[in-house]
């Protein structure tokens, strides 16, 4: 009889990780960075029609890199989420914080008990009513899950950028122009080449508008913002 | 142009004097209830629910017919109740981004779906209301006429009709009224609204 063969949680484990920051690290960034009126929100994507950012519910806006089925099921998921219990509580009851410990939730139980884990990396970030209340919250292939400050990165070399931003970053909210500035001029010096306004997606969770705090900025707009 | 009126009745008392009837549904298209009023706001709130859950998933709005079609199915949904005594009939109007024009849909309470192209009027008061639109309705009305025109039906049916609420001078409570077009929609402030009522009421006395 033929012995099954015997590999060590850790050694299953490491694997697993490395297959799925192998496939996280081969897409392109984005970068989420809190600016005077919100949250702003650019990630590098030639497409002008699958989105990597989008809304989730009033002032909550989730990102994800990596393979894009499978963070538009993720995506999918966090939207019924936060309809469902805002139509059964109050809209108010919606938060980014229990959106990301239900992702964190997923990505951990698909990580230990699947054979393949989720090649993806998510953020889940909202716009607070004050300057200081915003949350950004970045959660891993693993479920693992990181509170951050100012800014975030996902996909592509994430790790490089992040290091990129922490130099230039202060502690300071940016006027948008500055933030959108920021955000391209990392992107730029990873890729190291120019990057056109089509192929970038934006869009922001800002705090000044009525409802619904969710806005794209179309290409031309952000061309205006950048040069004006 | 949608307006409605603000009183809630219980048999033969009056069970609410302020009353909102009319509800923005999305950035396009507004809803008045009329019937029972539990079923009515909750309907309310699911169908503004349902369309924005759409948008997001999609990443576009439905189509203004489309719409119109998810909210006859959901009065459907609601026949059975509609056996027991709970009536839910809305009114249904937006600005149909796609066509560049306004849109009214009525529906009846098995769903069913017709579209007005001029005015239309519901619940108790609404048969009083639509004489008044009879008589004064054009297709040239700017936007101030229309406002008026709403008004002042809502005014005669409140006086032909004991559950339609007229104007509370006492209280300061008007009917709510707003308008949809192509830059979205927006609500009629109140101090405008009283403003048109006291002219009328002057008029009125002139008159008698």
């Amino acid at each position: 009889m033929p012995l099954p063969y015997y590999v060590s949680p850790e050694q299953m484990m490491q694997d697993k990780a490395e297959y799925a920051k192998k496939g996280i690290a081969k897409g392109r960034s984005i970068i989420a960075m809190e600016y005077l009126d919100g949250i702003l929100l650019v990630a590098d994507n030639p497409s002008v029609s699958l989105y990597k950012i989008s809304e989730i519910y009033d002032n909550i806006a989730f990102s994800g890199a990596g393979k894009y089925s499978e963070f538009e099921n993720l995506r999918k998921a966090g939207i019924r989420h936060a309809d469902l219990k805002g139509f059964m509580y109050s809209r108010e009851d919606v938060t980014a914080r229990s959106l990301a410990n239900g992702y964190s939730q997923t990505l951990g139980t698909i990580f230990s008990q699947e054979l393949k884990p989720l090649e993806v990396e998510i953020l889940v970030v909202q716009v607070g009513e004050g300057e200081q209340g915003n949350e950004l919250y970045r959660i891993s292939f693993d479920g693992s899950i990181f509170d951050e400050r100012g800014f975030a990165v996902i996909g592509g070399r994430s790790e490089a950028i992040q290091v990129h931003l922490k130099d230039q970053y202060k502690n300071e909210k940016p006027p948008l122009k500055q933030a959108l500035n920021l955000c391209v001029s990392a992107l730029e010096t990873m890729t190291n080449q120019k990057l056109s306004f089509e192929g970038l997606e934006v869009a922001v969770l800002d705090r000044t508008r009525i409802g619904r705090k969710f806005r794209r900025i179309l290409p031309p707009e952000s061309q205006l913002i950048l040069t004006t | 142009m949608i307006a409605g009126d603000r009183r809630a009745t219980e048999g033969f008392q009056i069970a609410g004097r302020q009353m909102e009837k009319v509800f923005r549904v999305d950035a396009y298209s507004a809803i008045a209830i009329a019937g029972t009023a539990g079923p009515a706001i909750e309907m309310v709130k699911l169908f503004q629910t349902e369309l924005e859950h759409y948008e997001k998933l999609e990443g576009l709005q439905l189509s203004y017919e489309g719409k119109a079609n998810k909210l006859g199915q959901m009065i459907k949904a609601n026949l059975p109740m509609v056996f027991h005594g709970l009536i839910v009939i809305p009114i249904y109007v937006g600005y149909d981004v796609r066509r560049g024009e306004g849109r009214i849909f009525k529906y009846d309470i098995t769903g069913g779906r017709y579209e007005e192209s001029e005015y239309h009027a519901i619940g108790s008061g609404g048969k009083d209301a639509r004489n008044t639109m009879r008589e004064h309705y054009r297709k040239s009305l700017e936007e101030e006429e229309a406002l008026k025109l709403a008004l002042l039906a809502l005014y005669n049916a409140a006086e032909e009709d004991v559950g339609t609420g007229g104007p509370d001078l006492i209280r300061g409570i008007y009917p709510t009224a707003k308008v949809v077009n192509g830059e979205g929609i927006t609500d009629i402030e109140d101090p405008r609204i009283a403003a048109l009522y006291a002219a009328l009421i002057v008029e009125r006395k002139k008159e008698s």
